[in-house]
C-alpha cells in the first residue's frame, strides 16, 4: 500500500501507468473481439482463446529466431493461426458447436490444456521474447518511459482490428458471418453454408489472436502457460461490452489494461494476476446483483 | 428387485478388497489413496454439476482452502501430529463450508456458462492470492510436519484415511439424494425458473449443496496436503487445470447426475492417468489433455449414461429402485 | 366483496413497446374470472407482471391485501399466488410423483424438512391429485416423456399440490385433446368450488371462457378494452372489432 502514497506524491507516475495500460489494452481488445465474434456467431465460449494468443507468440518468437523482424511476424503469425484455427474447428470445435454450452466450454478448456502441454513439450517451459530492437522513448524529461515497441504494437493492434472490420463489412464471407450472427436459422434458409461460416469465424478468431500473440511476444514475453489470463480478460471485456459492439470492446479493453496496471502497481506485481481473476468474479457478481434488482438473471 | 443380495455381496467384496489393499498391494498404497481422493472429488463435484446442473470449475477452491487451513493449524497451533491433522482438517472443512456459504448468494445467482467461468476465475484467483501471500509461504507453498510413525506407516495411514473419506462421502450423498433435498436439486437442474415459480427457496438449497460439497472437499484437502507432503498454491492446492478439471471430467466420464457414475468415472480416469504416467514418458500430460478433449467431445453421456441407452429397461429398473422412493 | 387480487393502473413497457397500459382489474376471492384478448394484446405480460417475473413500470398490484409489485417470484408464490405457463413447464427428468411431492407448499417447510423424506400423507395427496387430473396410471413415468397435454395436466396438479389461494392459468386448454376439454373445465370448476381456489384464466378459445368464467376482462393493444359478464363482453362491438382486426 506504500505504493499508493507514492502515486499521489508523483503524478507523473499516473501518466506512466495510464499510458502503459492503454497500450496493453489495445492488445487485449484483439483477443476479446475474437471471442465476441465466436460467441456471437457460433454461440461458443472459447476457453482456449488464450492458448491461441500463446501460439501466436511462439510463431513470432521462432520467426524472430530465424532472423525475421518480429513486426513482419505479425501477419505471418495471423496466417499460421488462421490455418491452426481452421484445423481446430475441423477436428474438434464443429462437434461441440450445437451441443450445450457447458460441453463446449469443457471441450475448449480441454483443448486449452492440450495446447499448453503441447507447447510445454515442444517449445519448453522457458520464458521467451522476440526482441524488436526499437529502443525506448523518454517523455517529460525522462520521467515517463515508453518502449517504442509498445507504441508500434498499439498501432498494429488497431490496424489489425480495422482490417478485420473491413473484412467483415466488405467481403462476401464477412457478410455471411454477420448474417449468421444475427439469425443463424434465417442465414441457413437463405443458403448460407453455416458450417463454412463457422470454420471461417473460428479461423479469423485464431488469426487475430495470433496477431495479438505476436505483439505480446514482442512487447513482453511468451511461455506455455500464458493463456488463461488472456481468456479471462477477453471474457471480462466481452461481458462488459456485449457482443458485436466494437467501440465498447475497445473501451472496455483499454479500461481493463489501465485498471490492471494500476492494480499491479498498488498491490504489487505478484498480485496482478490475482487481480485479473478476482475482478472477473467481482464483475460477474456485480452484474448479477444489478440484474436481480430488476428481477432478472445473468444467463 | 432381485438385485439386492448380489449387490450386497458385491459391495462387501469391494469393501474387503479395499481394506486389504495395504496387505495385498503395499507398493500401490499412495496411488490407491489418491484414487479414493479422486472419487471424493468426482462425487462432490457431481452434487452440484450433475444433480443440480451447476457446472463448477472452481470447486478446487474449497479443497485448497481446507488444505491450507489444515497445514497452517499443524504449523502454528503446537498440537501433536494426529491432533493437529484431525483438528486442522475439521477446521479446514468448516472454513471451506463457511466460504461456500459466503460466496453462495453471489456466485450461485449466476446461471449456466457465467457460473462455469465465474467459478473458474474464483479457483485461479485463490491460487494467485495464495502465491503472493507470505504468511502461507507464497509461491513456494508450505510443508506439513513429518509423519511420526515408522517407515511405511505413513502410506498405510493415509490410505485408510482417504478410504474413510470416500466411504463416508458416498453413503452420505446416497442418503441425501434420496431425501427431499435431492429432489429439489433435481428440480433446479430441470427447470430453475419453474422451481422459483413454485415458491421453492432455491438459493437456500443451492447454497447448502455447495456448502456440503465444500465441507467434504475441505476435509479431503487436509488429508491430501499431508499425503503428498507439500502444499503448492498453483500445482496442488488450487490446481484448476489438473484437479479442478479432473473433477468435472471424472463425473462426466462415469455419468453425470448418477450416484455411482462419478465413482466409476474416477476409477477409470485415475487408472488411465497412472498408466499414462508409467508408459508415456514425457508425453503423459499431452496425452491427458487429448484424453480430456476426446472424452468431452465423443463421450459426453458417460459410462452409465451409455449403459442406460444400451439397456434402457434393465437400467430403468435400477433407476426406479434408486430414485423412485421420494 | 373482498378482492383477492387488485391491479391499479399497471404499466409495463419493453423499450418503446407498451405491453400493458394502465391496466386496472379486480378479482374477488373464490371466483373464476377470465382474461381474453387477441394475440399480442399483453395478457401473458400481465401475468408475468403479477407473479413478479419482471418489474412493472408503474401502478400497484395487491394480493390478499398486500402490495406485491416489488416482491420476487418465489416470495409471491409462497404467499399463495401461483401461475401455470403457456409453454408448460415441469421437471422433465423426474417422475410425475416426484414432480408432485416437491410441490408441497414451501411456506410450511422449515430447515428440518429439507433433508427428510416426504411423509406418507404427502404421497397420498400427490397420488389423489394425479388421479384427479387423470394421470394416476402415469405416476412413475418420467414427466418429460408425457405428451404436451398430459404435461399441462401435471402442471395443474403440481400447482394444486402447493395449496394456492389463487391460480393464474395461461391457456389451460391449449394443446389438450378437444374431447377432453369439457372434462378439464369440469375439474377447474371443482378446483374452484371444492378447494376454494380463485382462478384467473387466460383463454383464446371463446367458447371455453364463456362457459367457465363468470366475469371477463378483455385486453387489446395492452389496454383494458371491455369488462363484464361473458355475454356482455361477447356482444361488445369493441371486442368484436379487436378480434376481427377492424380498425
Amino acid at each position: 500500500m506504500g505504493n499508493l502514497r507514492l502515486l499521489f506524491e508523483s503524478p507523473v507516475l499516473l501518466v506512466q501507468l495510464l499510458l502503459d495500460g492503454i497500450l496493453i489494452g489495445a492488445i487485449f481488445a484483439l483477443a476479446a473481439y475474437g471471442m465476441a465474434l465466436v460467441w456471437g456467431v457460433m454461440g461458443l465460449i472459447n476457453v482456449a482463446q488464450g492458448e491461441l494468443v500463446m501460439l501466436g507468440g511462439y510463431a513470432a518468437f521462432y520467426l524472430y529466431r530465424a532472423g525475421i523482424h518480429p513486426l513482419f511476424a505479425v501477419p505471418v503469425a495471423a496466417a499460421l493461426l488462421f490455418a491452426a484455427g481452421w484445423l481446430l474447428y475441423r477436428a474438434v470445435i464443429f462437434r461441440v458447436v450445437d451441443k450445450d454450452l457447458f460441453i463446449s466450454i469443457l471441450a475448449t478448456f480441454g483443448l486449452s490444456i492440450l495446447l499448453q502441454q503441447l507447447a510445454n513439450t515442444l517449445f519448453g517451459a522457458d520464458v521467451r521474447t522476440a526482441e524488436s530492437g526499437f529502443g525506448t522513448l523518454f517523455l517529460f524529461g525522462g520521467a515517463v518511459t515508453v518502449s517504442r515497441i509498445k507504441l508500434v504494437a498499439f498501432a498494429a493492434a488497431l490496424l489489425t482490428g480495422a482490417f478485420l472490420m473491413q473484412f467483415l463489412r466488405r467481403s462476401r464471407m464477412g457478410q455471411a458471418i454477420r448474417a449468421t450472427a444475427q439469425n443463424p436459422r434465417a442465414a441457413r434458409v437463405m443458403g448460407i453454408d453455416t458450417d463454412r461460416v463457422h470454420a471461417w469465424t473460428f479461423g479469423l478468431n485464431a488469426a487475430i489472436c495470433g496477431a495479438s500473440g505476436a505483439l505480446v511476444a514482442m512487447t513482453w514475453i511468451v511461455h506455455p502457460y500464458l493463456g488463461l489470463p488472456y481468456t479471462v480478460r477477453s471474457f471480462m471485456i466481452v461481458i462488459i461490452a456485449g457482443l458485436g459492439n466494437v467501440a465498447a470492446v475497445l473501451a472496455a479493453a483499454l479500461g481493463l489494461g489501465v485498471a490492471e496496471n494500476f492494480a499491479g502497481f498498488i498491490l504489487g506485481a505478484e498480485y496482478q494476476a490475482a487481480f485479473v481473476f478476482a475482478l472477473l468474479v467481482a464483475i460477474l457478481v456485480w452484474r448479477r446483483f444489478w440484474l436481480a434488482r430488476e428481477r432478472r438473471y445473468l444467463r | 428387485m432381485k438385485a439386492p443380495p448380489f449387490r450386497h455381496m458385491a459391495v462387501a467384496a469391494v469393501l474387503a478388497l479395499a481394506l486389504l489393499v495395504p496387505v495385498l498391494a503395499p507398493a500401490y498404497r499412495s496411488q490407491l489413496a489418491l484414487l479414493w481422493v479422486m472419487i471424493v472429488f468426482a462425487l462432490t463435484w457431481d452434487l452440484l454439476g450433475g444433480q443440480m446442473g451447476y457446472n463448477s470449475f472452481g470447486n478446487v477452491l474449497f479443497f485448497g482452502v481446507g488444505m491450507y487451513a489444515c497445514v497452517i493449524i499443524q504449523r502454528d497451533a503446537g498440537l501433536g501430529y494426529f491432533t493437529g491433522l484431525f483438528l486442522g482438517s475439521g477446521a479446514g472443512a468448516l472454513l471451506a463450508a463457511a466460504l461456500a456459504a459466503l460466496l453462495g448468494s453471489g456466485i450461485l445467482g449466476l446461471r449456466g456458462h457465467y457460473f462455469a467461468i465465474g467459478t473458474l476465475g474464483l479457483g485461479i484467483a485463490a491460487g494467485e492470492l495464495a502465491s503472493g501471500w507470505q504468511f502461507v509461504g507464497g509461491g513456494g507453498g508450505m510443508v506439513p510436519p513429518l509423519f511420526p510413525g515408522e517407515v511405511g506407516g505413513r502410506e498405510t495411514f493415509f490410505y485408510y484415511l482417504s478410504f474413510a473419506l470416500a466411504a463416508v462421502t458416498l453413503p452420505f450423498l446416497r442418503w441425501l439424494y434420496a431425501s427431499r433435498f435431492g429432489l429439489v436439486l433435481n428440480a433446479i437442474r430441470d427447470d430453475e425458473d419453474k422451481a422459483e415459480a413454485m415458491g421453492l427457496r432455491t438459493t437456500r438449497y443451492k447454497t447448502t449443496a455447495w456448502c456440503i460439497s465444500a465441507f467434504f472437499l475441505g476435509l479431503t484437502g487436509g488429508a491430501v496436503g499431508n499425503l503428498l507432503g507439500f502444499v503448492d498454491p498453483r500445482e496442488v492446492a488450487f490446481a484448476g487445470s489438473t484437479f479442478g478439471v479432473w473433477m468435472v471430467l471424472m463425473a462426466i466420464l462415469g455419468g453425470k447426475g448418477t450416484l455411482w457414475g462419478p465413482v466409476i468415472g474416477a476409477a477409470v480416469f485415475h487408472l488411465t492417468k497412472e498408466l499414462f504416467w508409467t508408459y508415456l514418458l514425457g508425453w503423459q500430460r499431452v496425452a491427458l489433455g487429448l484424453l480430456i478433449v476426446v472424452i468431452v467431445v465423443f463421450f459426453p453421456v458417460g459410462i452409465l449414461g451409455w449403459a442406460r441407452e444400451r439397456w434402457p429397461e434393465r437400467f430403468g429398473h435400477r433407476i426406479d429402485e434408486a430414485e423412485a422412493g421420494p | 366483496m373482498t378482492f383477492i387480487l387488485q391491479l391499479e393502473r399497471v404499466r409495463k413497457a419493453f423499450g418503446g413497446l407498451i405491453a400493458n397500459k394502465d391496466v386496472t382489474l379486480r378479482v374477488p376471492a373464490g371466483k373464476i374470472f377470465g382474461l381474453i384478448g387477441p394475440n399480442g394484446s399483453g395478457k401473458t405480460t400481465l401475468f408475468n407482471s403479477i407473479v413478479g417475473h419482471h418489474p412493472i413500470d408503474g401502478g400497484s398490484i395487491r394480493f390478499d391485501g398486500r402490495e406485491i409489485s416489488r416482491l420476487r417470484v418465489p416470495e409471491i408464490a409462497r404467499l399463495g399466488l401461483l401461475r401455470t405457463f403457456q409453454q408448460t413447464r415441469i421437471y422433465g427428468g423426474m417422475t410425475c410423483l416426484q414432480n408432485m411431492v416437491i410441490s408441497v407448499p414451501t411456506s410450511e417447510l422449515g430447515w428440518r424438512s429439507m433433508f427428510s423424506r416426504s411423509p406418507p400423507e404427502d404421497l397420498r395427496r400427490a397420488e389423489d391429485l394425479l388421479d384427479f387430473v387423470g394421470l394416476g396410471p402415469k405416476r412413475h413415468l418420467r414427466a418429460g416423456d408425457l405428451s404436451f397435454g398430459q404435461q399441462k395436466l401435471l402442471e395443474l396438479a403440481m400447482a394444486l399440490m402447493s395449496r394456492p389461494k389463487m391460480l393464474l392459468l395461461d391457456e389451460p386448454t391449449a394443446g389438450i385433446n378437444p374431447t377432453l376439454i369439457n372434462g378439464l373445465l369440469d375439474r377447474l370448476r371443482r378446483v374452484n368450488q371444492q378447494l376454494a381456489i380463485t382462478l384467473l384464466v387466460i383463454e383464446h378459445n371463446m367458447g371455453v371462457i364463456m362457459n367457465l368464467a363468470e366475469y371477463v376482462y378483455c385486453l387489446a393493444h395492452g389496454e383494458l378494452l371491455a369488462e363484464g359478464n361473458p355475454e356482455q363482453v361477447q356482444k361488445d362491438p369493441k371486442v368484436l372489432d379487436a378480434y376481427l382486426g377492424a380498425r
